[in-house]
This record gives C-alpha cells, structure tokens and sequence, in this order.
C-alpha cells in the first residue's frame, strides 16, 4: 500500500511556519546588508559590532540580575505556597490558590499598570528593584503551580515514615521532600528563569533610567537603530538556551532511575 | 505488673464523623497484638494515635506507664511499617534501612554492622544498591520492615503489610514474620482485616467495628466465644439461632423454644433464666449431617430438614438445609464414614445434629449482623439447572 504523503505534508508545513522566521533572523544575522533584505554576502561584523556596543552588555547584565534574584526568591516562595498549599486543605488555602492562579490569567498589560500604581503610591524609585520585584510575583505563580502539580503524586506518608524514624523537620526537608521535589522545583525555576528573561510588557511599565533589560534594549533599537545588530544577538541567545535546554535534559535522562521489570 | 502499652479511652472523630471511640487497648510485652476489622472501622486512626501521626481528641497514650500522649512521632520508642511501605525513594535500600540510625547519630561503623545484620535478616544482601523502584512489592514490604526493626523499636507498628501481595508471598510473608518477631522478640501491633492473616499471627486479637473495639482476646477465644453477633458473623462463618429459654435442664444445661423450628438443647454458659430472649451462633462445622436419625446421646440436638443447596468447595462441601422456616449452613468433610455409602444430594432429607456445647450463646445480638452472612444461591439458579 501507498503510503499517504499528506502527514508528511502537515508536518514540513508547521516546521516552516514555527522555525522559518527563526532561519531567517539567523542567516539574516550574518548578511551583509545594514536592513537586512536581499543577500549581501558573509559577514561577522555584526557579531563585532555587538561586542563593542557598551548599551548591550549593560542590559545582558540588568537582565541576569533580574532574573537570577527573582528565579532564587520566586522558586523559595513558589515552592513553599504549593507545600502549604499541598498539605492543607481549608478556605484559607483556596483563596491563596485563587490568588496564585490570578497572576496566570490577568493580561500582562494590567498587571504592568497596577504594579506602576503601587509603586508610583509608594513613591518607590523605578528600577532594577522594581523590576525584580515585579517579575517575582508572575514567577512565583508559575514556580507553585509547577511544585503544585509535582506534589500531586508525593506519598505524604514518606514524610511520615521520616518522622517514625525520629528525624526533625530540618533533616527531612533536606533529606527526604527536597530530593523528592527536586526535578519539579527545579523544571518551576527554569520556567521562571526564562519567563524573567523574556518579559517585556510588564518590565516596560515598571523599567526606570538605567534599568533597561534586553527585551527593552531590543524594541528600541528595533526602532531606532540597526536591526541586524539585533539578528546576532538574537542568534547567540538562541544558541545559549539551545545549549542550557539540551544539558538540562541530559541531565535529567541520566537521573532517572532505570526501571527494572519485577521478577 | 502495670501493662506495657495502654491506650485508654480514645476518642477521635472527623468533623461529625467518629472515627475511634472509646477505644482502650492493653499490649502486653513481646506478643503480637492484632486489630481486625471491616475497611474504614478505624484501624488506621487508632495505628496512627498509637504512632503520634494524629492526636486523640481525648483519652491517653500510655507506653511503659508514662504518659505519651502529647509527644510527637519523631520522640516515640515506635516505629511504623505503613500501608503501601513509603519507602524514600530517592534512596538505595542500603541508605532506607540507614535512616533511623543516621537520625540517631550513630557511628558509621556501627551503622554498617547494623544494616548488614538486617539486610542479613531480611534476606536482602544483594539489593542492597537498588532503589525502591527496582525491587518487587514483596520486597519493599520486608526493607519497610527492617527499616523499622533497625531501630530497635520497643513496639512495631504494621499497617495491612501484606494487604498489595498476592495470595501465595502473602502466606510466605506472613512465615517470614512470624519468624522475625520470633528472633527480635519485640510487641508487634499488626492491622489487617485479613481473619486469617489475624488468626496464624496473633497472640491476640482486638475486633473493631465502626470505631469501637468489640471483643478482645485470643484467636480460640474470639473464634469460638464471640462476644457479639458481630464478631461470630465477621469471623469465619456462622448460624444464628433466635429462641427463648423454656427450661433449665440442669445445672449447666438449658433448652430453647426456638422461632424458627423445635426445641434444642443449648450450654447455659450466660446463666440465663426461663423466659430471658436467647441468641445463639453455631459454626457450620460443627454440625454432622445423617441420613437417618442417629440415636439419641445426652445433649445431642438432632432436627430434620431437606438439602436445599450443596455447594462444593474443594477442601470442604457446604449444605444449605431447610430446617422448618430456616436455613442453616453446614461444613461437612468429605470422608463418607461420617455419612452413608452415597453423597448426600439435592432435595434428601437428612438430620442435622450437634452437641448442646457447639452453639455460643452471644450478649449482644443485632439484626444487621445476621445480613453480613452468606445467603445461598438465586433459587431461579438452581430451577435452570434442573431445566438442562
Ligand atoms: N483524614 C480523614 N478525614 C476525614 N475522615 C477520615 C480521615 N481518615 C479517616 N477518615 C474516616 O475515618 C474512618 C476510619 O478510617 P480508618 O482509615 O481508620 O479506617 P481503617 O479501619 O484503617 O480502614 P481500611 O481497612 O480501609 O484501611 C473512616 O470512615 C474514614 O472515612
Ligand atoms: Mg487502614
């Protein structure tokens, strides 16, 4: 029998939707052309040109800060509200779920305005701070309802067996929940991680002077300045998580116990 | 000598539900103390009172006459084997047995003698490495147990150990622990509502029913001198015979008027009057089923009925006869000396006979009970048979 092409179709259709855009930002980064368009020839320069550019490395920097502070603090927070909101069962714990599910479903742009108006009321100076803050309150929704879903199938009764054994509370969060939780704790700060690194909308309400963040940097020099410039250093932040999302996975594989058969 | 481990008097609801009520327990040192009963009487929470993972709304936890009801688990002389073993599975079984010892601050040193010597008990030396996920059910049950014995515990805790195992490593577990608590000789409080499980294993028996414990005692004791119609109907099979005393034979014998069919003669042991209610239970082993009516011996009860239903059941047949208004079950052997040259079958009429001491006269009976027994097949069954 003939096998049918379509599928095969369908696929390399959604391939060129999802990953043709993609193709083009990265050979768009090495042609030699200032506004990209038609082929030009190889280059490097814009790669040299984004070494020297001072504005870009400061952002990276903003950006890491950001993001690594609201990854540790968020994944704190994330992964105590889901153990709370694990162990305890009452209407206390249902409103704290409604509120962690809020920041899920309000659209970014109000989020962005009611954080500026609550800072604006504090007369609190914008900034890295604000940012930072800013961007722990989405990741710690994220970070709790990721921990929340890996909590779903914890036997409580290992926490139980710990303490028949005599073990204190601070030995058995390190000893026997933690390494228990640690593939989900650490999958909830890896979305974390990537959500702050990514997030422009609300960063943009909040940002002040000399707080500018990649994504920030990005849309205004798509505005003002060379968009191929943007091309590298789009390029070279793909590579980078290509890089970090393949080591995690390596990583994980090779964690896994392997399943034995029963005898 | 003041008991080893006392529970007195707990109490414990959920919301309005009561979970264990009034519920006082006494462990003697060294002997396997079981809890039988239905699924949802209240074991577990009684197990856990006694464990420190819940506290009673009141009543005492009593162990070696001090008071322990407000410590918690991790400061309890006690440890747990738990329903589905919750093994830590991010641990070899080495670093699982390790555990308690760890907690306790032992030497390195000592705490691999001591977690060889119980991978030894448990016959486990060459998993030690494996994590729980890479070893059978019947295996994780025994790490579950050592990691609880390691610790030397004064009292072992075991929730439905064996209750995932299937049929034949149960029976093979269940050697296995009769042959642990030999060697480490410490009090077992073993949950189950397995009777036979209860039964091989027990010194004694505790039997619960909706939170409270209705009979305590060995498993001759319970087996055989059920305290309530409960505790006759939940353990093994039974008959209950409703009537009322017409005459005190002598001193220790009485007969009975019964609703259902004539007079028997009953073992009077509850000392009861002419005209006192009376309900009896008799095993249906221990009835003898004749062709003809045997002669009469002293105490010997014989009544005649029809073979209703025969059931076979491999080791034992079972008949249902209808005796007046009744049906009684009745166990028989298969050995044909009892019986005449043919078995007995459908339709015949037989005497059912047993000794004024078979039956067990209960102090409490309740209707609701009587409807836990077994009832003999459709009767619309047995007319298609005939059909054939
Ligand atoms: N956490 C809880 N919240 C509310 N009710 C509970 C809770 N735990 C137990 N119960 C109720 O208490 C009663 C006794 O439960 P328990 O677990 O002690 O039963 P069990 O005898 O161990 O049953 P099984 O043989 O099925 O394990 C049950 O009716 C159960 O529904
Ligand atoms: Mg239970």
């Amino acid at each position: 029998m003939k096998r049918s092409r379509f599928p095969l179709l369908i696929s390399v259709g959604v391939m060129l939707f999802f990953y043709l855009p993609i193709f083009l930002l990265v050979v768009g980064s090495f042609n030699d052309s200032r506004y990209g368009g038609p082929w030009r020839g190889f280059t490097l320069k814009w790669y040299e040109r984004l070494l020297t550019e001072r504005d870009i490395w400061a952002a990276t920097e903003n950006t890491l800060i950001i993001a690594l502070v609201s990854t540790v603090v968020a994944t704190c927070l994330g992964t105590i509200a889901a153990w709370v909101l694990h162990r305890y069962h009452g209407a206390l714990q249902r409103t704290h779920y409604l509120f962690m599910y809020m920041p899920l479903v309000v659209p970014d742009i109000l989020m962005g305005i009611s954080l500026l108006l609550l800072f604006v009321n504090f007369s609190a100076k914008l900034g890295l701070t604000t940012i930072t803050l800013a961007h722990i309150t989405f990741c710690t929704s994220y970070v709790t309802l990721v921990v929340l879903g890996r909590l779903q199938d914890f036997d409580n009764n290992v926490v139980d067996a710990a303490l028949d054994l005599g073990a204190r509370w601070p030995r058995i969060i390190w000893n026997v929940i933690l390494p228990m939780l640690g593939p989900g704790i650490a999958s909830g700060a890896l979305l974390a991680f990537t959500l702050s690194v990514d997030d422009f909308i609300i960063t943009f309400f909040v940002c002040g002077p000399g707080s500018t963040t990649l994504p920030l940097y990005v849309y205004s020099s798509m505005k003002h300045g060379s968009p191929t410039i943007i091309n590298a250093l789009c390029t070279i932040f793909m590579a980078v998580t290509a890089i970090i999302v393949i080591t995690g996975q390596f990583l994980m594989n090779r964690r896994q116990p392997v399943q034995q058969l029963r005898s | 000598m003041e008991h080893f481990i006392e529970l007195r008097d707990i109490c414990k609801s959920y919301g309005q539900q009561a979970a264990v009520c009034n519920a006082t327990l006494e462990l003697k040192k060294g002997e396997v103390f079981s809890l039988l009963g239905p699924s949802g009487c209240g074991k577990t929470t009684l197990l856990r009172i006694l464990g420190g993972f819940q506290y009673p709304d009141s009543g005492r936890v009593i162990v070696n006459g001090q008071d322990i009801t407000d410590l918690p688990a991790n400061k309890r002389p006690i440890n747990t084997v738990f329903q589905n073993y919750a093994l830590f599975p991010n641990m070899t079984v080495w670093d699982n047995i390790a555990f308690g010892l760890r907690v306790a601050r032992m030497t390195r040193k000592e705490i691999n003698v001591e977690v060889d010597r119980m991978l030894e008990l448990i016959d486990m030396q060459d998993h030690a490495r494996k994590k729980p996920g890479e070893i059978s059910g019947g295996q994780k049950q025994r790490v579950a147990i050592a990691r609880a014995l390691v610790n030397k515990p004064q009292l072992l805790l075991l929730d439905e150990p064996l209750a995932a195992l299937d049929l034949k490593l149960r029976q093979r577990m269940l050697i296995e622990l009769d042959n642990i608590h030999d060697e480490v000789g410490i009090t077992f409080l073993y949950v189950t509502h397995d009777q036979g499980e209860a039964m091989s294993l027990s010194d004694r028996i505790a039997v619960m029913n909706n939170g409270s414990i209705e009979q305590i005692g060995s498993p001759v004791e319970i087996y055989e001198a059920p305290g309530s119609s409960f505790v006759a109907a939940f353990i093994g099979d039974t008959n209950f015979i409703n009537g009322q005393v017409k005459e005190k034979i002598d001193h220790d014998y009485i007969r009975i008027e019964l609703e259902e069919f004539n007079s028997v003669l009953a073992w009077n042991d509850k000392q009861l009057n002419p005209g006192e209610r009376v309900d009896l239970s008799i095993r249906p082993e221990k009835f003898r089923l004749f062709r003809n009516k045997p002669e009469a011996t002293p105490y010997m009860n014989a009544v005649e009925g029809t073979v209703e239903d025969i059931i076979y059941l491999g080791a034992q047949t079972k008949y249902w006869i209808r005796v007046g208004e009744k049906l009684v079950s009745v166990q028989q052997q298969h050995g044909r000396f009892l019986l005449d040259e043919t078995p007995i079958t459908w339709g015949e009429n037989v005497w059912v006979c047993w000794h004024a001491n078979d039956g067990y006269m209960l102090q409490r009976f309740d209707e609701e009970d009587a409807s836990m027994l077994p009832l003999p097949p459709e009767e619309d069954l047995e007319d298609d048979e005939e059909a054939q």
